[in-house]
């Protein structure tokens, strides 16, 4: 109860420096959180990744095993995305089988990296209707300060491209890099009157979860997108959010590519 | 598999222009128990749709004091599909009711029902393709039915790229394998389209690409909304022609009648006494 009356006065404190054209935390309107990518932080993993998006923090580590392909797919690998919203990641998360929020979540990200063909998936076949590759995604979120959705496919993505698989262990031939060849960004707005803000945080989400996802890739097409929130979008918002989010990624995409591949893995980047 | 021809001489498989929609049949009021129906048929979809409530919710710490809760189950019967769908929920259609449940959730007038539910289910019982927005249109239909106060109409249609083509509501191949499936729905008011309830997307398009998607399902809804407004038209004027035939109407006919005969009569008699009382 306590808990919706500090929610009520987030929710006008949000709204009113909204309409006085500022947000909260003192960002641009289209201005994501510093965003920290660490890769290969789970030896054990063949992939993984940490991505800090302010104080939003998701690990997603990357397994893989040798399974049958799906018989109408049978000279290609199979991606599988699961997520958990383990419950010391927000007071809200409980623990149990996954709800709607975490299977959306999940898809969501699988869609950017299935739609986006970041992953040659006949580079992952062994033995055509056979045998092929199983990459496992799986999102672990940490600490949900907002827009997970974000967090959480920034870090697939760099999880898969730090990902060797592990030919050797099942004796299939020698290990090599997963065979990634693109880069879907997620780009998250929360819709709020006529204002969009890009990468909400948690206090801002008090004004309602009124969110639009869309991800492109690095040739800046749409792969996926995702309403979320009981709301009505308007139509000239939509198109002010599909160019907003395209040019967003983009600045997005050179963040996180420059942290993985430089700065060793990123970890003493900014420090 | 081999990836056939989708779109040969300007012509889809089934014939149809890009533009152009499946058959679609609505009946209103199909289902006896829910409070408020619909079965619905586009192409091969065949979908049915039942509202119950407003209504008590159980368990009871799920209710708002304040309004209604509005739940939407999507659920595809294991044999609406080629091959056998395993029972129950899967993490499809768990994400389909949650997106269908936010396109309604602000159409209906929940502060209206306080401290009540409003359940909407919807069974796929044969699916190909589009089933998400089809089955949005009945479950529209069906909270009209019910008599839920609603702000408008929500009303939905899938657009996807085949072969390069954008085209309005694929089928089932165009489906598997094209390019981009984009379902919206539109919350439409007075005839006229408002905002959008609902909108995913998966598969690859350019912006440009993104806006004629756009522009089309918005020509193709407003061919179904008209389909929707008539079946329920359909639904009353049937009402009002059972009442017509029914016994309780024979017996107000019978005595508007005996009341007329005797009226002629005595109606000129009292007539006459009152004039002479006037005179």
């Amino acid at each position: 109860m306590s808990d919706d009356i500090l929610m009520d006065i987030k929710k006008d404190y949000v709204l009113s420096r909204i309409r006085a054209g500022e947000r909260i935390d003192g960002r641009r309107f289209d201005e994501f959180r510093e965003v920290k990518v660490q890769t290969g932080i789970i030896e054990k993993a063949e992939g993984s990744a940490l991505v800090r998006l302010g104080n939003t923090q998701v690990v997603v580590g990357v397994k893989m095993q040798i399974g049958e392909p799906f018989p109408d797919t049978p000279e290609k690998g199979i991606i599988i995305t699961n997520a958990e919203l383990v419950p010391l990641a927000s007071p809200t998360f409980e623990p149990g089988p996954p709800d709607e929020n975490s299977i959306e979540l999940a898809r969501v990200v699988d869609r950017g990296i299935r739609e986006s063909e970041a992953i040659d998936l006949e580079k992952l076949c062994i033995e055509e209707g056979e045998k092929v590759w199983i990459v496992f995604i799986d999102i672990h979120a940490l600490d949900d300060d907002g827009n997970l959705m974000d967090a959480s496919a920034i870090a697939a993505i760099s999880a898969l491209k730090s990902a060797i698989v592990p030919a050797e262990r099942f004796e299939v031939g020698e290990d090599f890099p997963l065979p990634v060849q693109d880069f879907p960004i997620s780009v998250t707005s929360l819709v709020v009157d006529d204002k969009v803000l890009v990468d909400p945080c948690r206090d801002e989400m008090s004004v309602g979860s009124n969110l639009m996802t869309i991800t492109s890739d690095e040739m800046g097409r749409i792969v996926a997108m995702q309403k979320s929130g009981s709301y009505l979008l308007p139509e000239e918002k939509f198109y002010e959010l599909l160019e907003l989010s395209v040019a967003k990624a983009g600045e997005i995409r050179e963040i996180v590519k420059s942290q993985i591949q430089g700065g060793q893995d990123g970890e003493d980047e900014e420090s | 598999m081999e990836k056939p021809k989708l779109i040969v001489d300007g012509r889809r498989l089934d014939g149809r222009g890009f533009e152009e929609l499946r058959p679609i049949k609505i009946e209103a009021g199909v289902l006896k128990r829910a409070d408020g129906s619909c079965y619905l048929e586009m192409g091969k979809n065949k979908i049915i749709a039942a509202v119950y409530g407003p209504r008590e919710v159980h368990p009871r710490h799920l209710q708002d004091p304040s309004k209604a809760v509005i739940r939407y189950r999507y659920n595809m019967a294991p044999f609406s599909v080629e091959e056998r769908k395993k029972p129950g929920p899967d993490r499809r259609s768990v994400e389909i009711s949650k997106v269908s449940r936010e396109a309604l959730e602000p159409v209906i007038m929940k502060e209206l029902f306080p401290r009540s539910g409003i359940d909407v289910f919807v069974e796929v019982l044969q699916a190909d393709a589009g089933t998400r927005t089809a089955c949005l249109n009945a479950a529209s239909v069906a909270l009209i039915d019910a008599g839920v106060a609603m702000r408008g109409m929500v009303t939905a249609v899938a657009v996807a790229k085949v072969d390069g083509e954008i085209v309005l509501d694929p089928m089932k191949e165009e489906d598997n394998y094209g390019e981009a499936d984009v379902p919206i729905a539109f919350l439409i008011r007075n005839g006229k389209i408002e905002s959008i309830a609902l909108l995913q997307m998966d598969g690859r398009l350019t912006l440009e690409e993104m806006r004629r998607a756009m522009e089309l399902a918005k020509k193709g809804v407003m061919q179904i909304y008209k389909l929707q407004r008539e079946a329920i038209m359909r639904k009353y004027m049937r009402e009002g022609e059972d009442y017509e035939g029914s016994e309780e109407a024979m017996e107000v006919e019978r005595e508007r009648e005996c009341e007329e005969a005797k009226g002629e009569g005595e109606k000129e008699r009292e007539n006459r006494k009152e004039e002479g009382r006037n005179e």
